[in-house]
C-alpha cells in the first residue's frame, strides 16, 4: 500500500503512522455536551466503502494527512494535508 | 538419458553433485531434476501420506513430487523443488520422507492401509479416548506424514530485502512478456522484467517453435540482449513474483545464490523484493494439468510439457520408449519432438475420437484412454482402453496432458475470482481484478505463440497509454498461430486410486467421498480432503479436483467455483521476508553518550524502549544487584550521584504561540511560567486519562524545552504535531525533537551543588539557581544548560551539553562524584529513589488512570480548556470510589511486596469480586529499611493506616500491608529546596 503525501509524493505505508477516523479533526467546544464529546472520542463509523482517516507521515515530513480511501477496494481516492482541511473549515 | 545435439545446457562445463550419497554428473544449466533424469534416476521422493514412490511431474516451480533437501548442517534446506534447484559443483541433495532409504521405505506400509486412511480419516478414526489425540495419535501421524526436516540450528545464511520502483512491471519473460517489455521499453517507460526461471524465454526455451524464422530460444535471447542494453530496463531472473498487493505493490523472491552454492562470507542467499509499479503486465503463462487415472503417480509419468522441456531445454529424454497421452494437440507435438530427437515413441493415445494422424511412424490410438499404469518404483507399462477393449503397452515414460490452466493466481490476490472459459475448459483472469494490471498471453487463455506475442504488444501499448506515454509501433514477429482445441478429460473412469493432488495424496475417490459426506462446498471439500493444501497449493490439481467435485455434486464447474488464491505464489522462507531482522537486527539500538563508559564500569545494560541504560554499577565485593543498588541510593541521599537521563524525550518548542499551545496540551498553565523557570506538567489524552508527564522549561518568551518520559517521546511528539496541524493550524509554533542533540545528566544529592560549582564557569547558589530554575551555563568551557529539578527528592540538578561532549562530561562528573564519596547510579537506584518520593512513572500512568487517581486532580486548571479536560470531568472519572494512588508498607511477618499483586480487605477472600486495588511499583528502601510500594486502592487517600491483605496469585505470595501516603522520604520536600 502506498500513500501520496502532498509534500513528499508517493510513499510506502510503512512511513506512516495510522491514527484513525478523521473525526478527530472536529473537536467539539468544551461545552458542546456529552453526546458531542462521546461522538468525538468514542463513536466511529465502520463503513463498507469510503472512509476518511488520519495518517501521520512520521517517517517522512511529519505532516498529518487526511486519506480518503475505500475499505472494500482499498483504493485511495484523495490525500490532503490536515492543515488545509482544518484551515478551510474555519 | 541425454540426447545428442539437444538442449540449452553448456556441455563444455560438466558439474558433479550428490543425491542420496551418490555422485552424479550434469552440465551447467541443468536442474537437479534434469540432471537426475539424464542419469536415469526417476525415483525422487515419497508421497506425504502413503509414502508412494514418486518421480518428477513437472519442469517448474509447481512441482508437487520431487521435493528434496539441499545442503548440510545449519545450511540444510528442506522442501526444495528439484525442478527449480540448479546444480552446481559440490551441491549435496537428499530425498525426503523416506526411511531407511528412498527405494526401501518402511512407511510405505501406509499405502496398504489406504482403505482406512481416506479423506478425513483423522477426524473419524482417532476420536477415542479423547486424551489419546495429543499424547499418542498426533505425534505418530506427524512422524509418519511429512516433508523435509529443518536443521534445528541457527540460520547462518544472509538474506536481504530490497525495494524497486518502475513504470511498468512485466511478470514473466515468455513471448508475451518479452514483447510487452520490448514495446514498453522502446516507448520510454521504466521497465522491470521479472522471470522465475534462470533463463528468459518461457516456453520458447522448451519447445521447437520458431519466431521470425529462427529458433524461439534464439529469438528470445536477442530480445533479452536488446533489453539488457537499455538503461530504462531492469532484468530480474530467478525471481518469482509472489504476491500482488494494494497500490501497485508486488512481493518478489529472488534466489540469489542457491545456484552458485556461495553461502558464506555474507553472500546473500535470497532477496525479498517489494516492487512498486505504476502499471503491470501479467504474462505468467499457463500450467499444464495431469489426467487422473489409476496409478497415474508412477515415477516416469509426467506432464507432456515437462517431457518437451527436458528434451528441448535440457537435452534429456525422460524415457527410452515414451508413450504420450492427451486430450489436446500438445500430445502430438510431444510425440513429434521426441521422434525428431531420435527417441522411440511407444504410442500416442488421444482421448478425442475424431482426430486423424497421418504418417506418424508410431502407433496412434484415438478415442482411447490410459486407464492404469504398471510398475512400482518405475513405470513399466500403461494399460489403454479403446473401443476394442484394454491392452497393455510397454513404456518407461508417459507424457500426459489434460490441457492448460492459465496462471491466474496473482490476479486473485486482491479478492478477485477467476472466470470459467468453457472454450479452453479453464479459469481465466477476470478483468479488473487488480487495478492497473493488464493480463497478456497464455495467462489470459491465449495459447498460440503468435497470439502471445500480439497480446504482449497490445498490453504494453495500453500500459504506455495509461502511463501517459506516446504509443510506439512495434511489429509482431511471425510465429505459429495454431488453434487450441481440446475435449475435457479430468479423470479416467475405473477402479483403484487415481491421483489428483500428488503432494497430499488426494485421489478422485477422496473428492467423491467428501461430496457423499456432504462436504459439497469447494472450501469444505478442500479442508476435508486436504486437496491443494500442500506446498504446491494444488497448482496442477485444483481445477481437476473442482471438476470431479462438480461432477459428483451435479453442478457445473463455474457454479462449484474455486478456492481462494492467496500469496505467496511459491513458498517463501520467513528468513527472506524478515531479512535483516534476526538477532540484533530485530530492532534498532539506541545508545547514550555514556554507554561505552557504563559498559566499561561493568554495568549490566537493560533495554528501555530502543535505548540501553545501565542497571547498576557493581563494585568489587558486591555479589548481588541489591548491594550495588542500595549503595547507589546512598550516594544520592547522603552525598552525590550521577545518572545519565538523556533518554528522556526532549522537544524544542518555539514560536509566538508556543505558550498557548502548551496551555492547551498540559493540564496546568505554562503561559504564566517565567523565563528561566521549569514547571512539572501533566498531559491527558482526549478521553481524560493521563498520557504523560514531565518538566517543561521556559528558555525565552517564545522558547520552551519540554521533556517527556523515555517511552512516550515519540507519541508525545506526534501528539503535539496533531494538535498543531489538525486542531490549531493557525497557531504559529514549531517542534523539533532534540533528544539526541543533548546529553543530559542528573547530579543529585546534598553535595550536588558543590560538585557542579567545581566545573561551572560561574558558580551557582540558592539565590541565582533556586529550585525549578533553569538557564544557560558554561561547563568545563562548553556552553550547556542547567536545570534545577529533582526526580530523587534531593537537592538536584540536570546538566545538559551538546551530545558530542556527553561522554567527557559523564566521565568528569563521575570522577568528581567519586572523590566526594558518591558516584554513578543506574536505573535500579533511580527507581528506588523515585518510589521513596512517590514519583510516578508509566507503571502508575499506565493508560487507565486519571489525574484524579494519581492525586493530581487539582493540576487540571479551571482557567482554560485543555486536551482531555472535558472528558476527565465525567462523573465516573471523578468517583471517590475509584482506585487512587497510595503508599504501601509491609506490616506482617512477610516483608516482601511484589508489583502486580492485588489488595483485599483483611479477612476477605482473595477473589476478583473482593478486589480493592493493586500494587504498581515496589522497591527495597534503604532509607525506610523495608520494602515499600506504590499502588492503587479504592478510596485510597481516606484509608491511610488501614491494614490490607496483599496477594500475588501468580507468584504465590501473600503479605499484610499498611496503606500510607505515597511519600516515604522527606514528605515536606525541604531537601529539594535546600
Amino acid at each position: 500500500m502506498r500513500i501520496d503525501c502532498p509534500i513528499c509524493g508517493s510513499r510506502d505505508r510503512r512511513e506512516y503512522y495510522y491514527q484513525g477516523a478523521a473525526v478527530a479533526l472536529e473537536r467539539p467546544a468544551p461545552d458542546a455536551g456529552d453526546a458531542a464529546w462521546e461522538n468525538y472520542v468514542h463513536l466511529r463509523e465502520n463503513p463498507a466503502g469510503e472512509t476518511r482517516d488520519l495518517w501521520h507521515h512520521e517517517g517522512g515530513c511529519g505532516a498529518w494527512v487526511v486519506v480518503t480511501r475505500n475499505t472494500v477496494t482499498h483504493g485511495i481516492s484523495k490525500v490532503e494535508l490536515a492543515v488545509d482541511v482544518t484551515g478551510a473549515r474555519r | 538419458m541425454r540426447v545428442a545435439g539437444k538442449g540449452l545446457i553448456d556441455r563444455t562445463r560438466p558439474v558433479t553433485f550428490r543425491f542420496d550419497g551418490t555422485s552424479y554428473g550434469g552440465f551447467a544449466g541443468d536442474t537437479v531434476a534434469s540432471a537426475l533424469l539424464a542419469n536415469e534416476v526417476r525415483l525422487m521422493g515419497r508421497s506425504f501420506k502413503y509414502h508412494r514412490p514418486r518421480g518428477v511431474l513437472t519442469a517448474g516451480s509447481e512441482e508437487p513430487n520431487a521435493l528434496i533437501t539441499t545442503g548440510t548442517g545449519a545450511q540444510r534446506e528442506p522442501n526444495v523443488r528439484a525442478t527449480v534447484q540448479e546444480i552446481h559443483e559440490g551441491l549435496v541433495t537428499q530425498s525426503q520422507n523416506a526411511w531407511p532409504s528412498l527405494s526401501f521405505d518402511v512407511m510405505a506400509v501406509n499405502d496398504l492401509a489406504a482403505p482406512f486412511l481416506g479423506a478425513g480419516f483423522y477426524y473419524k478414526t482417532f476420536m477415542w479416548p479423547k486424551k489419546f489425540w495429543e499424547g499418542l495419535y498426533e505425534p505418530i501421524i506427524r512422524k509418519a506424514a511429512g516433508l523435509g526436516a529443518l536443521s534445528g540450528q541457527h540460520n547462518t545464511d544472509t538474506y536481504e530485502r530490497a525495494y524497486a520502483f518502475c513504470d511498468l512491471l512485466v511478470i514473466g519473460a515468455g513471448p508475451a512478456g518479452l514483447m510487452a517489455a520490448r514495446t514498453a521499453a522502446r516507448g520510454g517507460a521504466d521497465v522491470i522484467l521479472v522471470e522465475e526461471d534462470a533463463l528468459m524465454g518461457g516456453r520458447l526455451n522448451a519447445e521447437t517453435l520458431e519466431v521470425d524464422g529462427k529458433p524461439g530460444h534464439l529469438w528470445a535471447a536477442e530480445v533479452v540482449a536488446e533489453l539488457a542494453g537499455m538503461e530504462n530496463v531492469r532484468l530480474m531472473t530467478r525471481t518469482t513474483v509472489t504476491g500482488a498487493y494494494d497500490g501497485g505493490m508486488y512481493g518478489a523472491l529472488e534466489r540469489v545464490n542457491q545456484h552458485t552454492g556461495q553461502r558464506n562470507g555474507g553472500a546473500v542467499l535470497e532477496t525479498f523484493w517489494r516492487i512498486a509499479a505504476r502499471h503491470t503486465v501479467l504474462a505468467a503463462g499457463a500450467l499444464e494439468r495431469p489426467v487422473a487415472f489409476q496409478n497415474n503417480d508412477r515415477p516416469g509419468i509426467m506432464l507432456a510439457s515437462a517431457v518437451r522441456a527436458y528434451l528441448n531445454r535440457w537435452g534429456v529424454s525422460p524415457g527410452k520408449q515414451v508413450a504420450v497421452f492427451g486430450n489436446n494437440d500438445d500430445a502430438h507435438r510431444t510425440a513429434r519432438d521426441l521422434v525428431a530427437a531420435g527417441v522411440h515413441v511407444a504410442a500416442l493415445i488421444d482421448s478425442r475420437a475424431g482426430v486423424s494422424v497421418e504418417g506418424a511412424g508410431y502407433p496412434v490410438f484415438t478415442g482411447a484412454q490410459v486407464c492404469n499404469a504398471g510398475g512400482g518404483k518405475e513405470l513399466e507399462s500403461v494399460t489403454i482402453r479403446t473401443a476394442q477393449g484394454e491392452q497393455a503397452i510397454q513404456t518407461d515414460c508417459l507424457a500426459m496432458s489434460g490441457g492448460w490452466n492459465p496462471s491466474v493466481h496473482l490476479t486473485c490476490h486482491m479478492n478477485g475470482r477467476p472466470t470459467w472459459n468453457a472454450d479452453i475448459q479453464a479459469f481465466v483472469p477476470t478483468e479488473g481484478s487488480i487495478p492497473d494490471m493488464t493480463v497478456a498471453g497464455s495467462c489470459n487463455g491465449v495459447f498460440s505463440t503468435h497470439g502471445c506475442l500480439t497480446a504482449g504488444v497490445e498490453a504494453a501499448v495500453a500500459a504506455l497509454g495509461a502511463l501517459g506515454k506516446k504509443p510506439v509501433k512495434v511489429d509482431v514477429p511471425q510465429a505459429e498461430d495454431a488453434p487450441y482445441s481440446l475435449s475435457p478429460l479430468w479423470a479416467v473412469a475405473g477402479k483403484g486410486r487415481a491421483w489428483l493432488d500428488f503432494q497430499n495424496d488426494v485421489s478422485v475417490k477422496d473428492i467423491k467421498q467428501a461430496a457423499v459426506e456432504n462436504f459439497r462446498s469447494v472450501e469444505h471439500m478442500k479442508r476435508y480432503t486436504t486437496q491443494g493444501m500442500a506446498t504446491d497449493q494444488g497448482k496442477s490439481s485444483n481445477v481437476a479436483a473442482l471438476a470431479v467435485l462438480a461432477d459428483a455434486t451435479g453442478r457445473g464447474i463455474p457454479e462449484t467455483g474455486t478456492t481462494t488464491f492467496r500469496p505467496p505464489f511459491v513458498p517463501v522462507s520467513i528468513a527472506a521476508m524478515g531479512a535483516g531482522a534476526q538477532g540484533k537486527g530485530f530492532a534498532p539500538q539506541r545508545f547514550t553518550t555514556s554507554n561505552t563508559q557504563s559498559v566499561r564500569m561493568g554495568a549490566p545494560m537493560i533495554e528501555a524502549g530502543l535505548w540501553y541504560r545501565p542497571s547498576y554499577f557493581p563494585k568489587p565485593g558486591e555479589s548481588t544487584w541489591r548491594q550495588s543498588c542500595d549503595r547507589e541510593v546512598g550516594y544520592v541521599r547522603k552525598s552525590v550521584g550521577v545518572c545519565d537521563v538523556s533518554t528522556l524525550g526532549k522537544i524544542d518548542i518555539q514560536g509566538p504561540d508556543a505558550a498557548k499551545l502548551l496551555d492547551f496540551v498540559y493540564t496546568n498553565m505554562f503561559s504564566t511560567l517565567k523565563v528561566g523557570r521549569v514547571r512539572y506538567g501533566l498531559m491527558l489524552r482526549e478521553d481524560g486519562h493521563v498520557m504523560d508527564d514531565g518538566t517543561c522549561a521556559r528558555l525565552g518568551e517564545q522558547h520552551y524545552v519540554m521533556t517527556t518520559t523515555t517511552a512516550a517521546a515519540g507519541p508525545v511528539m506526534r501528539h503535539l504535531e496533531f494538535v498543531s496541524q489538525c486542531l490549531h493550524p493557525g497557531w504559529q509554533v514549531s517542534f523539533t525533537s532534540v533528544t539526541e542533540h543533548w546529553a543530559q545528566f542528573a547530579v543529585a544529592g546534598p553535595k550536588s551543588r558543590e560538585l557542579l560549582n567545581g566545573i561551572l564557569a560561574a558558580p551557582v547558589d540558592n539565590e541565582s539557581w533556586p529550585f525549578m530554575a533553569c538557564g544557560d551555563v558554561t561547563v568545563l568551557g562548553v556552553a550547556g544548560r542547567l536545570f534545577r529539578i529533582s526526580f530523587s527528592g534531593e537537592h538536584a540538578y540536570e546538566i545538559a551539553v551538546p551530545a558530542r561532549y556527553g561522554a567527557s562530561l559523564f566521565d568528569a562528573l563521575v570522577k568528581r562524584a567519586e572523590e566526594m564519596g558518591g558516584g554513578a547510579y543506574g536505573m535500579e537506584a533511580l527507581n528506588v529513589l523515585r518510589i521513596e518520593k512517590g514519583h510516578i512513572t508509566h507503571a502508575e500512568i499506565h493508560g487507565r488512570t486519571t489525574a484524579f487517581d494519581i492525586g493530581m486532580g487539582r493540576m487540571v486548571s479551571d482557567k482554560k480548556d485543555c486536551i482531555g479536560k472535558t472528558m476527565a470531568e465525567r462523573e465516573g472519572l471523578m468517583d471517590p470510589d475509584r482506585e487512587q494512588l497510595v503508599g504501601l508498607r509491609p506490616v506482617g511477618p512477610v516483608k516482601q511486596l511484589t508489583a502486580g499483586a492485588h489488595l483485599f480487605d483483611k479477612g476477605a477472600e482473595p477473589v476478583r469480586v473482593n478486589d480493592q486495588g493493586y500494587v504498581t511499583s515496589v522497591a527495597f528502601s534503604p532509607d525506610v529499611g523495608t520494602f515499600i510500594g506504590l499502588g492503587f486502592v479504592q478510596r485510597g487517600p481516606e484509608r491511610y493506616g488501614e491494614v490490607m491483605r496483599m496477594v500475588d496469585h501468580l507468584r504465590g505470595l501473600e503479605a499484610e500491608v499498611q496503606i500510607c501516603a505515597p511519600v516515604f522520604v522527606d514528605p515536606e520536600g525541604g531537601r529539594t529546596r535546600g
